[in-house]
């Protein structure tokens, strides 16, 4: 008998806002947080586009033990992390009682890197590095600090699958849980947000060279998309037990009815069709639904040529008979997420759910030869979203889609 | 070099980068019992002797620093040398 699982507690440190309330206002007004980078040139740069955020101030928040190792992506996980506790009425009172686990998304962490390997040249003396160092630079660093900070003794492990982190992070902690292994996951994503972390990625030209317009440079789906514009921070999504969350009275705004998975077992960078409709049709079949009934999709849509068009192939391949599913890319204002895409953008469709509205797919002007045969929305619009369906699918062709339902 | 500046640099990174109260920072405190300083935060306190007095610090001779003063006198002992 497998067990019901429900989203109990949501929380966002994004470039769209640094709380619900923030993020929520930019969704409904269709606010890019997408800006112009001139350090990024100095360093030869082809494209200075990026999401902009500021870094949270935890001096006074956390003792200097808990930040010590908490690199730029982990601060803004620790932000994201407590607002969704609070919304689901966690306390340190309860970790003590109960056990319960931690499953990330994050796939890089570059500075703290950067660091100490230019301290150990310098110095020659690897003391030097300080005792923060080591846990900053881990792919873990978010879950292993995160756990030590909120006291966890559940599941603790870091996904690291490219842009799509995230999103298997919560289509695990859904296995977890529906399996019955544990009651309660913090899940989610982070993403650090500095140019040294990007340089290799835009050396493959795949970001966006709008630079004059950086609000019009994410254009998913649009015929004049010429590429993806970076960005990050973190989104924190409390996963439970159904019974349990009824028990505790906890809120709950939506259950994860499913999660497909696949490899495109093709090429590296370039994804294909096959891979993004496998994964859909597990999702699908997983959570017994039909696909007539999908109110909403958030779909992966980066704004990039082939990447852009081949999941618009998918996605009609599998809800063409879908007339009334609407489908609006929230990366047209945020940029690409990466590690953190997957959960924030499930966060991201909780809130228009919640607020019975569909965000705007900026920019989507002019539809391509695929995307014409899809219900793109380019204007914020009421809509009752019972059903949605969000894709995320990352470098080496793994590709992920999760299905949840209003509550 | 005297032991009042040793005493001044010591505390002043203690309170700022410890977060100690100035109460707290006694000569006869216990580093270990009473201001809470673990083994990772003497990775820390090596990196800022190194910064502050210009030398590296030894781990095994450290074994005998207990207390702020103990700490106080080795600084100015590897200072001195």
């Amino acid at each position: 008998m497998t067990k019901r699982v429900v989203v109990t507690g949501i929380g966002v440190y994004s470039v769209l806002g640094k709380n619900l309330e923030a993020v929520l206002d930019s969704l409904y007004h269709g606010k890019s947080g997408i800006g112009f980078d001139p350090e990024r040139k100095e360093m030869g740069f082809r494209s200075g586009l990026t999401g902009i955020i500021e870094r949270p101030i935890l001096k006074g928040v956390l003792p200097r033990r808990m930040r010590i190792g908490l690199a730029e992506q982990g601060e803004y996980a620790y932000v994201s992390t407590k607002e969704a506790l609070d919304y689901a009425g966690i306390d340190e009172d309860y970790f003590l009682k109960n056990d319960v686990g931690i499953l990330f998304g994050n796939d890089s962490s570059t500075i703290p890197v950067i660091e100490a390997i230019d301290g150990v040249r310098e110095k020659k003396d690897t003391t030097l590095l300080g005792s923060g160092s080591i846990f900053q630079s881990m792919n873990s660093t978010v879950t292993m600090n995160l756990s030590v900070i909120f006291k966890l003794r559940g599941v603790n492990i870091t996904i690291s699958a490219a842009c799509a982190s995230g999103a298997h992070a919560i289509g695990l902690g859904h296995h977890f849980i529906k399996h019955g292994m544990q009651e309660m996951i913090i899940c989610g994503g982070a993403q650090e947000v500095n140019a040294y972390s990007m340089g290799s990625f835009d050396g493959l030209s795949a970001f966006s060279i709008r630079e004059d317009e950086p609000t019009k440079a994410s254009r998913p789906f649009d015929a004049g998309r010429d590429g993806l514009v970076p960005s990050g921070g973190a989104a924190t999504v409390i996963l439970e037990e159904y019974e349990s969350a009824k028990k505790r009275g906890a809120p709950i705004l939506a259950e994860v009815l499913g999660y497909g998975f696949s490899s495109d077992g093709n090429h590296i960078s370039v994804p294909n069709m096959e891979g993004p409709t496998k994964a859909l049709s597990m999702a699908i079949k997983d959570s017994k639904v039909n696909v007539n009934d999908v109110d909403y999709i958030n779909p992966h849509a980066t704004s990039t040529p082939v990447g852009d068009a081949n999941e618009a192939k998918a996605l009609h391949n599998i809800f063409g008979t879908n007339k009334k599913v609407k489908i609006s890319a929230t990366k047209s204002m945020t940029g690409h997420e990466m590690w953190m895409g997957g959960a924030s953008e499930i966060i991201y469709s909780i809130l228009m759910m919640k607020n019975d509205f569909i965000a705007p797919s900026l920019n989507f002007e002019t539809p391509d030869e695929f995307s014409a045969k899809l219900n793109i929305i380019p204007k914020t619009t009421s809509a009752k979203i019972n059903l949605v369906v969000s894709n995320s699918f990352g470098f080496g062709g793994t590709n992920s889609s999760l299905v949840i339902r209003k509550m | 070099m005297q032991k009042e500046e040793i005493i001044e640099k010591v505390n002043e990174f203690l309170i700022d980068e410890f977060e100690l109260e100035e109460d707290q920072v006694k000569p006869d405190a216990l580093l270990k019992d009473d201001l809470e300083i673990e083994s990772l935060d003497f990775v820390d306190i090596a990196v800022a002797i190194e910064k502050e007095f210009g030398f590296k610090v030894v781990g095994e001779e450290m074994v005998d620093v207990r207390t702020l003063d103990n700490l106080y006198d080795y600084i100015q002992k590897k200072v001195n040398q």
